[in-house]
Protein backbone atom coordinates (compact mmCIF):
# COMPACT_ATOMS: atom_id res chain seq x y z
CA UNK A 1 0.00 0.00 0.00
CA UNK A 2 2.46 2.66 1.02
CA UNK A 3 4.58 1.32 -1.95
CA UNK A 4 1.64 1.93 -4.47
CA UNK A 5 1.70 5.65 -2.42
CA UNK A 6 5.14 6.06 -2.72
CA UNK A 7 5.12 5.00 -6.83
CA UNK A 8 2.13 7.81 -7.38
CA UNK A 9 3.44 10.54 -5.74
CA UNK A 10 6.95 9.98 -7.44
CA UNK A 11 4.89 9.62 -10.78
CA UNK A 12 2.95 12.86 -10.11
CA UNK A 13 6.24 14.53 -9.03
CA UNK A 14 7.71 13.42 -12.46
CA UNK A 15 4.60 14.76 -14.51
CA UNK A 16 4.93 18.61 -12.85
CA UNK A 17 8.68 18.23 -13.78
CA UNK A 18 7.32 16.99 -17.44
CA UNK A 19 4.66 19.98 -18.11
CA UNK A 20 6.91 22.25 -16.23
CA UNK A 21 9.65 21.64 -18.87
CA UNK A 22 6.72 21.55 -21.82
CA UNK A 23 5.32 24.51 -20.49
CA UNK A 24 8.45 26.46 -20.49
CA UNK A 25 9.55 25.38 -24.01
CA UNK A 26 6.15 26.87 -25.10
CA UNK A 27 6.55 30.10 -22.84
CA UNK A 28 10.20 30.86 -24.32
CA UNK A 29 8.96 30.50 -27.78
CA UNK A 30 6.40 33.16 -26.88
CA UNK A 31 8.51 35.41 -25.17
CA UNK A 32 11.29 35.99 -27.92
CA UNK A 33 9.32 38.86 -30.08
CA UNK A 34 8.52 40.34 -26.46
CA UNK A 35 12.23 40.12 -25.71
CA UNK A 36 12.71 41.79 -29.20
CA UNK A 37 11.02 44.90 -28.73
CA UNK A 38 11.74 45.14 -25.12
CA UNK A 39 15.48 45.22 -26.03
CA UNK A 40 15.44 47.13 -29.29
CA UNK A 41 14.11 50.02 -27.20
CA UNK A 42 16.05 50.71 -25.29
CA UNK A 43 19.50 49.68 -28.24
CA UNK A 44 21.18 52.03 -29.57
CA UNK A 45 21.58 50.28 -32.76
CA UNK A 46 18.62 47.98 -32.88
CA UNK A 47 18.04 45.38 -35.58
CA UNK A 48 15.35 42.47 -36.11
CA UNK A 49 17.08 40.11 -33.74
CA UNK A 50 17.01 39.54 -30.14
CA UNK A 51 20.42 40.47 -28.63
CA UNK A 52 21.23 42.30 -25.57
CA UNK A 53 22.16 45.56 -26.34
CA UNK A 54 25.64 47.34 -27.14
CA UNK A 55 24.93 50.46 -25.73
CA UNK A 56 21.89 50.82 -23.09
CA UNK A 57 20.37 54.10 -24.35
CA UNK A 58 16.84 56.11 -23.79
CA UNK A 59 17.62 58.04 -27.28
CA UNK A 60 14.99 56.13 -28.88
CA UNK A 61 11.97 56.97 -26.56
CA UNK A 62 13.33 60.63 -26.46
CA UNK A 63 14.10 60.36 -30.58
CA UNK A 64 10.07 59.17 -30.95
CA UNK A 65 8.69 61.56 -27.73
CA UNK A 66 7.50 64.80 -29.82
CA UNK A 67 4.32 65.57 -30.82
CA UNK A 68 4.10 64.41 -34.10
CA UNK A 69 5.19 61.23 -33.96
CA UNK A 70 3.50 59.91 -30.19
CA UNK A 71 1.63 62.53 -29.05
CA UNK A 72 -0.85 63.64 -31.56
CA UNK A 73 -1.35 60.31 -32.53
CA UNK A 74 -2.07 59.07 -29.07
CA UNK A 75 -4.22 61.65 -27.86
CA UNK A 76 -6.39 61.12 -31.20
CA UNK A 77 -6.46 57.33 -30.14
CA UNK A 78 -7.52 58.71 -26.99
CA UNK A 79 -10.44 60.59 -28.48
CA UNK A 80 -11.61 58.49 -31.07
CA UNK A 81 -11.52 55.34 -28.15
CA UNK A 82 -12.25 57.59 -25.07
CA UNK A 83 -15.53 59.25 -26.97
CA UNK A 84 -16.92 55.70 -28.78
CA UNK A 85 -16.02 54.02 -25.64
CA UNK A 86 -18.34 56.23 -23.41
CA UNK A 87 -21.58 56.23 -26.25
CA UNK A 88 -20.86 52.37 -26.01
CA UNK A 89 -21.02 52.19 -22.12
CA UNK A 90 -24.12 54.71 -21.92
CA UNK A 91 -25.98 52.95 -25.07
CA UNK A 92 -25.62 49.43 -23.67
CA UNK A 93 -26.42 50.24 -19.87
CA UNK A 94 -29.69 51.71 -21.20
CA UNK A 95 -30.28 49.40 -23.54
CA UNK A 96 -30.03 46.58 -21.18
CA UNK A 97 -31.89 47.90 -18.24
CA UNK A 98 -35.44 46.84 -20.09
CA UNK A 99 -33.35 43.24 -21.54
CA UNK A 100 -32.83 42.21 -18.34
CA UNK A 101 -35.48 43.55 -16.00
CA UNK A 102 -38.67 42.84 -18.05
CA UNK A 103 -39.60 39.18 -20.10
CA UNK A 104 -40.98 39.95 -23.45
CA UNK A 105 -40.84 38.68 -26.88
CA UNK A 106 -39.11 41.30 -28.69
CA UNK A 107 -36.67 41.81 -25.78
CA UNK A 108 -35.42 37.84 -26.83
CA UNK A 109 -35.55 38.09 -30.62
CA UNK A 110 -33.56 41.79 -30.00
CA UNK A 111 -31.33 39.79 -27.88
CA UNK A 112 -30.70 36.99 -30.07
CA UNK A 113 -29.70 39.45 -32.81
CA UNK A 114 -27.43 40.78 -30.80
CA UNK A 115 -25.39 37.86 -29.95
CA UNK A 116 -26.22 37.28 -33.66
CA UNK A 117 -24.31 40.40 -34.27
CA UNK A 118 -21.75 40.19 -31.91
CA UNK A 119 -20.14 37.26 -33.74
CA UNK A 120 -20.36 39.17 -37.47
CA UNK A 121 -16.94 39.96 -38.88
CA UNK A 122 -16.62 43.45 -39.34
CA UNK A 123 -13.70 43.15 -41.55
CA UNK A 124 -16.45 41.97 -44.11
CA UNK A 125 -18.13 45.11 -44.01
CA UNK A 126 -15.82 47.79 -44.04
CA UNK A 127 -15.77 48.51 -47.74
CA UNK A 128 -19.78 49.22 -47.68
CA UNK A 129 -19.12 51.37 -44.81
CA UNK A 130 -16.12 53.27 -46.33
CA UNK A 131 -18.90 53.73 -49.17
CA UNK A 132 -21.80 55.21 -47.41
CA UNK A 133 -19.69 57.21 -45.27
CA UNK A 134 -18.36 59.00 -48.60
CA UNK A 135 -22.17 59.12 -49.91
CA UNK A 136 -23.10 60.75 -46.67
CA UNK A 137 -19.83 62.93 -46.17
CA UNK A 138 -18.72 60.84 -42.84
CA UNK A 139 -15.54 60.08 -44.24
CA UNK A 140 -12.67 61.60 -43.00
CA UNK A 141 -14.37 63.24 -40.07
CA UNK A 142 -13.54 61.96 -36.25
CA UNK A 143 -17.20 61.69 -35.08
CA UNK A 144 -17.79 59.29 -38.19
CA UNK A 145 -15.25 57.28 -37.14
CA UNK A 146 -16.57 57.19 -33.41
CA UNK A 147 -20.26 56.60 -34.29
CA UNK A 148 -19.12 53.88 -35.86
CA UNK A 149 -16.97 52.66 -33.61
CA UNK A 150 -19.50 52.60 -31.06
CA UNK A 151 -21.60 50.71 -32.90
CA UNK A 152 -19.52 47.61 -34.04
CA UNK A 153 -18.88 47.50 -30.18
CA UNK A 154 -22.04 47.94 -29.12
CA UNK A 155 -23.52 44.08 -29.85
CA UNK A 156 -21.22 42.46 -27.40
CA UNK A 157 -21.24 45.56 -24.74
CA UNK A 158 -25.01 45.09 -24.19
CA UNK A 159 -24.71 40.97 -23.77
CA UNK A 160 -21.80 41.35 -21.61
CA UNK A 161 -23.85 44.11 -19.44
CA UNK A 162 -27.04 42.10 -19.43
CA UNK A 163 -25.70 39.38 -17.98
CA UNK A 164 -23.52 41.66 -15.40
CA UNK A 165 -27.14 43.49 -14.27
CA UNK A 166 -28.88 40.12 -14.01
CA UNK A 167 -27.16 39.53 -11.19
CA UNK A 168 -28.55 42.51 -9.61
CA UNK A 169 -31.50 41.32 -7.50
CA UNK A 170 -35.12 42.89 -8.44
CA UNK A 171 -36.00 43.42 -4.87
CA UNK A 172 -33.08 45.86 -4.03
CA UNK A 173 -34.96 48.32 -6.75
CA UNK A 174 -38.18 47.72 -5.05
CA UNK A 175 -37.38 49.93 -2.52
CA UNK A 176 -36.44 52.69 -4.90
CA UNK A 177 -39.72 51.92 -7.09
CA UNK A 178 -42.10 52.33 -3.93
CA UNK A 179 -40.66 55.39 -3.36
CA UNK A 180 -41.73 56.70 -6.30
CA UNK A 181 -38.71 56.71 -8.58
CA UNK A 182 -38.54 56.05 -12.04
CA UNK A 183 -36.95 52.59 -13.61
CA UNK A 184 -34.33 55.77 -14.79
CA UNK A 185 -33.51 56.78 -11.48
CA UNK A 186 -33.45 53.19 -10.08
CA UNK A 187 -31.09 52.17 -12.75
CA UNK A 188 -28.57 55.06 -12.31
CA UNK A 189 -28.95 54.93 -8.30
CA UNK A 190 -29.38 51.83 -7.69
CA UNK A 191 -28.45 49.21 -10.19
CA UNK A 192 -25.60 50.74 -11.77
CA UNK A 193 -23.55 51.37 -8.86
CA UNK A 194 -24.12 48.05 -7.47
CA UNK A 195 -22.70 46.35 -10.81
CA UNK A 196 -19.88 48.79 -10.45
CA UNK A 197 -17.18 45.84 -11.81
CA UNK A 198 -19.41 45.35 -14.75
CA UNK A 199 -19.39 48.31 -16.07
CA UNK A 200 -15.61 48.45 -15.37
CA UNK A 201 -15.27 45.26 -17.46
CA UNK A 202 -17.64 46.39 -20.34
CA UNK A 203 -15.90 49.90 -20.36
CA UNK A 204 -12.56 49.00 -19.94
CA UNK A 205 -13.06 46.00 -22.61
CA UNK A 206 -14.47 47.99 -25.38
CA UNK A 207 -11.62 50.61 -25.04
CA UNK A 208 -9.08 47.83 -25.35
CA UNK A 209 -10.51 46.59 -28.69
CA UNK A 210 -11.25 49.74 -30.22
CA UNK A 211 -7.03 51.36 -29.11
CA UNK A 212 -5.99 47.71 -30.94
CA UNK A 213 -7.92 48.70 -33.89
CA UNK A 214 -6.45 49.33 -37.01
CA UNK A 215 -8.60 48.45 -40.25
CA UNK A 216 -11.94 50.96 -38.95
CA UNK A 217 -9.54 54.12 -38.39
CA UNK A 218 -7.30 53.14 -41.65
CA UNK A 219 -10.79 52.89 -43.73
CA UNK A 220 -12.62 55.58 -42.71
CA UNK A 221 -9.87 58.29 -41.42
CA UNK A 222 -7.75 59.60 -44.34
CA UNK A 223 -6.23 62.82 -43.15
CA UNK A 224 -2.88 61.83 -41.11
CA UNK A 225 -2.91 64.72 -38.76
CA UNK A 226 -6.18 62.64 -37.29
CA UNK A 227 -4.69 59.31 -37.52
CA UNK A 228 -4.48 57.32 -34.24
CA UNK A 229 -1.63 55.35 -32.93
CA UNK A 230 -2.49 52.20 -34.05
CA UNK A 231 -2.69 53.33 -38.05
CA UNK A 232 0.13 56.16 -37.72
CA UNK A 233 2.87 53.51 -36.47
CA UNK A 234 2.83 52.38 -40.30
CA UNK A 235 4.44 55.69 -40.67
CA UNK A 236 8.05 54.17 -39.34
CA UNK A 237 8.18 51.93 -42.29
CA UNK A 238 8.30 53.63 -46.07
CA UNK A 239 7.83 57.48 -45.19
CA UNK A 240 10.93 58.05 -43.16
CA UNK A 241 13.45 56.26 -45.43
CA UNK A 242 14.90 53.56 -43.46
CA UNK A 243 13.64 52.06 -40.75
CA UNK A 244 14.86 52.64 -37.40
CA UNK A 245 13.95 49.60 -35.39
CA UNK A 246 14.54 50.83 -32.25
CA UNK A 247 12.26 54.03 -32.38
CA UNK A 248 9.42 51.95 -33.98
CA UNK A 249 10.54 49.37 -30.90
CA UNK A 250 9.89 52.50 -28.42
CA UNK A 251 6.55 53.74 -29.55
CA UNK A 252 5.75 50.37 -29.62
CA UNK A 253 6.46 49.94 -25.98
CA UNK A 254 4.75 53.24 -25.35
CA UNK A 255 1.45 52.04 -27.72
CA UNK A 256 0.90 48.88 -25.77
CA UNK A 257 1.45 50.07 -22.41
CA UNK A 258 -1.92 51.61 -21.63
CA UNK A 259 -3.73 48.65 -22.82
CA UNK A 260 -1.48 46.31 -20.70
CA UNK A 261 -2.38 48.01 -17.64
CA UNK A 262 -5.87 48.45 -17.93
CA UNK A 263 -6.11 44.51 -18.62
CA UNK A 264 -4.27 44.07 -15.57
CA UNK A 265 -6.66 46.34 -13.78
CA UNK A 266 -9.66 43.70 -14.53
CA UNK A 267 -7.86 40.23 -14.99
CA UNK A 268 -8.92 39.32 -12.23
CA UNK A 269 -11.87 39.73 -12.74
CA UNK A 270 -12.43 38.51 -16.06
CA UNK A 271 -10.21 35.76 -14.86
CA UNK A 272 -10.23 32.36 -15.84
CA UNK A 273 -14.42 32.47 -16.34
CA UNK A 274 -13.68 35.33 -19.04
CA UNK A 275 -14.68 33.37 -22.02
CA UNK A 276 -16.53 36.24 -23.07
CA UNK A 277 -18.00 36.95 -19.35
CA UNK A 278 -21.33 35.39 -19.31
CA UNK A 279 -21.15 34.56 -23.26
CA UNK A 280 -20.53 31.12 -23.14
CA UNK A 281 -22.39 30.63 -20.28
CA UNK A 282 -25.63 31.56 -22.37
CA UNK B 1 -44.97 44.60 -10.81
CA UNK B 2 -43.90 42.91 -13.99
CA UNK B 3 -46.56 40.57 -13.76
CA UNK B 4 -49.22 42.75 -14.80
CA UNK B 5 -50.20 42.39 -18.38
CA UNK B 6 -48.27 44.93 -20.05
CA UNK B 7 -50.44 47.03 -23.02
CA UNK B 8 -48.55 48.44 -26.00
CA UNK B 9 -47.98 51.72 -24.56
CA UNK B 10 -46.56 50.78 -21.27
CA UNK B 11 -44.18 47.82 -23.01
CA UNK B 12 -42.95 50.74 -25.56
CA UNK B 13 -42.32 53.05 -22.56
CA UNK B 14 -40.56 50.36 -20.54
CA UNK B 15 -37.99 49.71 -23.73
CA UNK B 16 -37.39 53.34 -24.17
CA UNK B 17 -34.13 53.26 -22.50
CA UNK B 18 -33.23 51.27 -25.24
CA UNK B 19 -33.80 53.86 -28.34
CA UNK B 20 -30.27 55.53 -27.98
CA UNK B 21 -28.62 52.47 -28.69
CA UNK B 22 -31.49 50.57 -31.34
CA UNK B 23 -30.95 54.00 -33.34
CA UNK B 24 -27.05 53.75 -33.13
CA UNK B 25 -27.36 49.92 -34.63
CA UNK B 26 -29.70 50.41 -37.06
CA UNK B 27 -27.91 53.14 -38.48
CA UNK B 28 -24.36 52.26 -38.13
CA UNK B 29 -24.59 48.49 -38.11
CA UNK B 30 -27.57 47.53 -39.90
CA UNK B 31 -27.89 50.27 -42.44
CA UNK B 32 -24.20 49.53 -43.66
CA UNK B 33 -25.11 45.43 -43.98
CA UNK B 34 -28.17 46.34 -46.22
CA UNK B 35 -26.00 48.83 -47.74
CA UNK B 36 -23.55 45.78 -48.64
CA UNK B 37 -26.18 43.49 -50.13
CA UNK B 38 -27.33 45.82 -52.17
CA UNK B 39 -23.96 47.17 -53.64
CA UNK B 40 -22.75 43.40 -54.46
CA UNK B 41 -25.28 43.53 -56.88
CA UNK B 42 -23.90 46.93 -58.77
CA UNK B 43 -20.62 47.92 -60.28
CA UNK B 44 -20.00 50.78 -58.20
CA UNK B 45 -16.63 51.90 -58.96
CA UNK B 46 -14.03 54.77 -56.49
CA UNK B 47 -13.08 56.93 -59.92
CA UNK B 48 -15.88 59.29 -59.66
CA UNK B 49 -18.28 57.68 -61.84
CA UNK B 50 -21.37 59.56 -61.27
CA UNK B 51 -24.19 56.56 -60.93
CA UNK B 52 -23.88 52.69 -60.66
CA UNK B 53 -26.53 49.84 -62.22
CA UNK B 54 -27.49 47.21 -61.28
CA UNK B 55 -25.69 43.92 -62.56
CA UNK B 56 -27.02 41.55 -61.14
CA UNK B 57 -25.19 38.16 -60.24
CA UNK B 58 -22.75 39.66 -62.07
CA UNK B 59 -19.73 40.49 -59.41
CA UNK B 60 -20.36 36.93 -57.87
CA UNK B 61 -19.61 35.05 -61.42
CA UNK B 62 -16.78 37.37 -62.18
CA UNK B 63 -15.36 36.07 -58.32
CA UNK B 64 -15.61 32.60 -59.39
CA UNK B 65 -14.22 32.83 -62.51
CA UNK B 66 -10.98 34.61 -61.03
CA UNK B 67 -8.16 33.52 -60.32
CA UNK B 68 -6.93 35.75 -57.94
CA UNK B 69 -10.14 35.46 -56.05
CA UNK B 70 -9.97 31.35 -55.54
CA UNK B 71 -6.59 31.56 -54.62
CA UNK B 72 -7.64 33.96 -51.43
CA UNK B 73 -10.30 31.51 -51.07
CA UNK B 74 -8.09 28.39 -50.82
CA UNK B 75 -5.35 30.68 -48.35
CA UNK B 76 -8.37 31.20 -46.31
CA UNK B 77 -9.02 28.33 -45.34
CA UNK B 78 -5.17 27.31 -45.25
CA UNK B 79 -4.85 30.24 -42.40
CA UNK B 80 -8.35 29.44 -40.81
CA UNK B 81 -6.99 25.78 -40.50
CA UNK B 82 -3.54 25.94 -39.88
CA UNK B 83 -4.08 29.14 -37.03
CA UNK B 84 -7.41 28.90 -36.01
CA UNK B 85 -8.61 24.95 -35.88
CA UNK B 86 -4.81 23.09 -35.20
CA UNK B 87 -3.02 26.47 -33.99
CA UNK B 88 -4.96 28.18 -31.03
CA UNK B 89 -7.18 25.76 -30.68
CA UNK B 90 -4.72 22.63 -29.98
CA UNK B 91 -2.09 24.23 -28.45
CA UNK B 92 -4.62 26.91 -26.42
CA UNK B 93 -5.91 23.11 -25.37
CA UNK B 94 -2.57 21.68 -24.67
CA UNK B 95 -1.16 25.07 -22.59
CA UNK B 96 -4.42 24.71 -20.48
CA UNK B 97 -4.21 21.09 -19.39
CA UNK B 98 -0.67 20.80 -18.88
CA UNK B 99 -0.62 24.00 -16.26
CA UNK B 100 -2.91 22.08 -14.56
CA UNK B 101 -0.05 19.86 -13.66
CA UNK B 102 2.70 22.53 -13.26
CA UNK B 103 3.92 24.08 -10.56
CA UNK B 104 2.36 27.34 -9.89
CA UNK B 105 5.42 30.05 -10.51
CA UNK B 106 5.53 28.17 -14.38
CA UNK B 107 1.98 28.54 -14.54
CA UNK B 108 1.73 32.12 -14.00
CA UNK B 109 4.74 32.91 -15.81
CA UNK B 110 3.72 30.88 -19.21
CA UNK B 111 0.00 32.39 -18.39
CA UNK B 112 1.20 35.84 -18.03
CA UNK B 113 3.80 35.91 -21.24
CA UNK B 114 1.28 34.10 -23.70
CA UNK B 115 -2.05 36.78 -22.39
CA UNK B 116 0.25 39.55 -23.05
CA UNK B 117 0.83 38.35 -26.65
CA UNK B 118 -2.87 38.46 -26.80
CA UNK B 119 -3.15 42.23 -25.21
CA UNK B 120 -1.20 43.89 -27.25
CA UNK B 121 -2.78 45.76 -30.11
CA UNK B 122 -2.74 43.71 -33.38
CA UNK B 123 -0.60 46.03 -35.43
CA UNK B 124 2.23 45.80 -32.51
CA UNK B 125 1.88 42.30 -32.79
CA UNK B 126 2.11 42.49 -37.00
CA UNK B 127 5.38 44.27 -36.46
CA UNK B 128 6.66 42.02 -33.37
CA UNK B 129 6.72 38.87 -35.50
CA UNK B 130 7.47 40.56 -38.50
CA UNK B 131 10.92 41.00 -37.34
CA UNK B 132 10.70 37.56 -35.68
CA UNK B 133 10.28 36.13 -39.07
CA UNK B 134 12.37 38.23 -41.10
CA UNK B 135 15.56 36.62 -42.97
CA UNK B 136 17.81 38.73 -40.49
CA UNK B 137 15.01 38.14 -37.76
CA UNK B 138 15.18 36.12 -34.39
CA UNK B 139 13.67 33.00 -35.75
CA UNK B 140 16.81 32.28 -37.81
CA UNK B 141 19.02 33.54 -35.58
CA UNK B 142 17.63 30.58 -33.16
CA UNK B 143 18.03 28.23 -36.48
CA UNK B 144 21.35 29.35 -36.99
CA UNK B 145 22.41 28.47 -33.06
CA UNK B 146 20.47 24.86 -33.37
CA UNK B 147 22.61 24.26 -36.78
CA UNK B 148 19.52 23.92 -38.36
CA UNK B 149 18.73 25.65 -41.96
CA UNK B 150 17.66 29.14 -42.26
CA UNK B 151 15.22 30.66 -45.13
CA UNK B 152 13.26 33.48 -45.89
CA UNK B 153 10.54 32.95 -43.70
CA UNK B 154 7.90 35.75 -45.40
CA UNK B 155 9.13 35.05 -49.01
CA UNK B 156 9.41 31.24 -48.60
CA UNK B 157 6.43 30.58 -47.33
CA UNK B 158 4.11 33.77 -46.34
CA UNK B 159 1.02 31.98 -45.38
CA UNK B 160 2.76 29.45 -42.86
CA UNK B 161 4.19 32.87 -41.13
CA UNK B 162 1.32 34.56 -41.02
CA UNK B 163 -0.87 31.80 -39.47
CA UNK B 164 2.12 31.45 -36.83
CA UNK B 165 1.73 34.77 -36.14
CA UNK B 166 -1.91 34.75 -35.46
CA UNK B 167 -1.11 31.61 -32.84
CA UNK B 168 1.04 33.54 -31.20
CA UNK B 169 -1.49 36.46 -31.61
CA UNK B 170 -4.51 33.96 -30.32
CA UNK B 171 -3.80 31.16 -28.29
CA UNK B 172 -4.48 33.01 -24.76
CA UNK B 173 -8.25 33.02 -25.39
CA UNK B 174 -8.56 29.35 -26.24
CA UNK B 175 -6.36 28.61 -23.84
CA UNK B 176 -8.57 30.91 -21.16
CA UNK B 177 -11.41 29.39 -22.35
CA UNK B 178 -10.06 25.42 -21.58
CA UNK B 179 -8.62 26.42 -18.57
CA UNK B 180 -12.38 27.75 -17.48
CA UNK B 181 -13.88 24.46 -18.60
CA UNK B 182 -11.20 21.93 -17.27
CA UNK B 183 -11.56 23.41 -13.79
CA UNK B 184 -15.03 22.35 -13.63
CA UNK B 185 -14.28 19.06 -14.15
CA UNK B 186 -15.07 17.45 -10.73
CA UNK B 187 -11.30 16.22 -9.27
CA UNK B 188 -12.82 12.36 -8.66
CA UNK B 189 -13.48 11.77 -12.60
CA UNK B 190 -9.82 12.34 -13.17
CA UNK B 191 -9.07 10.77 -10.28
CA UNK B 192 -10.77 7.57 -10.72
CA UNK B 193 -9.49 7.31 -14.27
CA UNK B 194 -6.05 7.68 -12.73
CA UNK B 195 -6.53 4.76 -10.27
CA UNK B 196 -8.26 2.45 -13.03
CA UNK B 197 -5.14 2.52 -14.37
CA UNK B 198 -6.19 4.87 -17.64
CA UNK B 199 -3.36 6.62 -19.33
CA UNK B 200 -2.65 10.45 -19.93
CA UNK B 201 -3.82 10.12 -23.42
CA UNK B 202 -6.73 7.63 -22.86
CA UNK B 203 -8.02 10.18 -19.84
CA UNK B 204 -8.10 13.07 -22.28
CA UNK B 205 -9.46 10.96 -25.06
CA UNK B 206 -11.96 8.95 -23.42
CA UNK B 207 -13.01 11.67 -20.45
CA UNK B 208 -11.52 14.99 -20.38
CA UNK B 209 -12.69 15.77 -24.10
CA UNK B 210 -16.17 14.38 -24.30
CA UNK B 211 -16.78 16.90 -20.91
CA UNK B 212 -15.61 19.97 -22.36
CA UNK B 213 -16.85 18.91 -25.87
CA UNK B 214 -18.82 22.26 -25.97
CA UNK B 215 -16.60 24.90 -24.58
CA UNK B 216 -14.60 23.23 -27.76
CA UNK B 217 -17.48 23.55 -30.41
CA UNK B 218 -18.03 27.32 -28.81
CA UNK B 219 -13.88 28.08 -28.79
CA UNK B 220 -13.81 26.85 -32.44
CA UNK B 221 -16.28 28.73 -33.74
CA UNK B 222 -15.32 31.94 -32.07
CA UNK B 223 -11.76 31.63 -32.79
CA UNK B 224 -13.09 30.79 -36.22
CA UNK B 225 -15.05 33.99 -36.72
CA UNK B 226 -12.15 36.09 -35.37
CA UNK B 227 -9.67 34.57 -37.81
CA UNK B 228 -11.88 34.80 -40.67
CA UNK B 229 -11.72 38.84 -40.09
CA UNK B 230 -7.68 39.21 -39.45
CA UNK B 231 -7.09 42.06 -41.53
CA UNK B 232 -3.91 44.10 -39.67
CA UNK B 233 -1.87 41.14 -38.94
CA UNK B 234 -1.09 40.46 -42.09
CA UNK B 235 -1.17 43.48 -43.56
CA UNK B 236 1.67 44.61 -41.60
CA UNK B 237 3.54 41.26 -42.33
CA UNK B 238 2.93 41.06 -45.94
CA UNK B 239 0.40 43.34 -46.96
CA UNK B 240 -1.01 40.22 -48.54
CA UNK B 241 2.23 39.52 -50.82
CA UNK B 242 4.63 38.42 -52.21
CA UNK B 243 2.95 37.50 -55.43
CA UNK B 244 -0.68 37.44 -53.55
CA UNK B 245 0.74 33.94 -51.93
CA UNK B 246 -0.53 35.18 -48.00
CA UNK B 247 -3.96 37.25 -49.59
CA UNK B 248 -6.79 36.08 -47.80
CA UNK B 249 -10.13 37.09 -48.73
CA UNK B 250 -9.88 40.70 -46.56
CA UNK B 251 -6.79 41.61 -48.00
CA UNK B 252 -8.15 40.67 -51.56
CA UNK B 253 -10.95 42.10 -50.43
CA UNK B 254 -9.47 45.24 -49.56
CA UNK B 255 -7.08 45.68 -53.10
CA UNK B 256 -10.08 45.24 -54.97
CA UNK B 257 -12.01 48.42 -53.55
CA UNK B 258 -8.67 50.41 -53.20
CA UNK B 259 -6.15 49.45 -55.59
CA UNK B 260 -8.36 48.30 -58.41
CA UNK B 261 -11.24 50.77 -57.34
CA UNK B 262 -14.10 48.00 -57.77
CA UNK B 263 -16.41 48.89 -54.77
CA UNK B 264 -19.28 47.18 -56.41
CA UNK B 265 -17.21 43.64 -56.72
CA UNK B 266 -14.81 44.21 -53.50
CA UNK B 267 -18.75 44.18 -51.40
CA UNK B 268 -19.55 41.01 -53.75
CA UNK B 269 -16.69 39.65 -51.73
CA UNK B 270 -17.49 41.13 -48.67
CA UNK B 271 -20.87 39.74 -48.83
CA UNK B 272 -19.36 35.78 -49.37
CA UNK B 273 -17.52 36.49 -45.94
CA UNK B 274 -20.42 38.30 -44.53
CA UNK B 275 -22.33 34.87 -45.26
CA UNK B 276 -19.86 32.46 -44.12
CA UNK B 277 -19.76 34.52 -40.95
CA UNK B 278 -23.03 34.36 -40.02
CA UNK B 279 -23.60 30.90 -40.52
CA UNK B 280 -20.76 30.44 -38.02
CA UNK B 281 -22.56 32.91 -36.05
CA UNK B 282 -25.87 30.25 -36.50
CA UNK B 283 -24.22 27.43 -35.74
CA UNK B 284 -22.92 29.16 -32.64
CA UNK B 285 -25.67 30.31 -31.23
CA UNK B 286 -27.21 26.73 -31.27
CA UNK B 287 -24.01 25.53 -29.20
CA UNK B 288 -24.78 27.92 -26.69
CA UNK B 289 -28.35 27.47 -26.84
CA UNK B 290 -27.80 23.91 -25.98
CA UNK B 291 -26.05 24.70 -23.28
CA UNK B 292 -28.03 26.98 -21.03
Amino acid sequence: MSDAKVTMSARRTTRRLAADAALLVVAAAFVLPLAWVLLSAVDADADLRVKAPEEFTFANFDAVLVPEVTFTPLLNSLILCGCATLLTVVCAALAAYPLSRYRSRTGRAFLATVLFTTCLPITAIMVPVYALFVQVELIDTMHGTILFFAASQLPFAVWLMKNFMDGVPKELEEAAWTDGASPFQSLLRVVLPLMGPGVAVVTVYSFVMMWGNFFVPFMLLLTPEQMPASVSIQDFFGNRGTVVYGQLAAFSVIYSTPVLLLYLLIARRLGAGFALGGAVKG
Amino acid sequence: MSSAPAGPRRSLARALPAAPGVVLLVLFLAGPIGYCVYLAFTDLQLTGQAESSFVGLANFREAFGDEDFLNAVWLTLVFTVVSSLLGQNTLGLTLASLMRRASRPVRTLTGGIVVVAWVLPEVVAGFLLYAFFRREGTLNAVLDWLQLPVQNWLFTLPILAVSFANVWRGTAFSMLVYSAALNEIPQEVTEAAEVDGAGGWRRMWHITLPMIRRSIGTNLMLNTLQTLSVFGLIWVMTRGGPGGRSQTLPLYMYEQAFQNHMIGYATAVALLLLVVGSLFSLVYMRLLRMEA
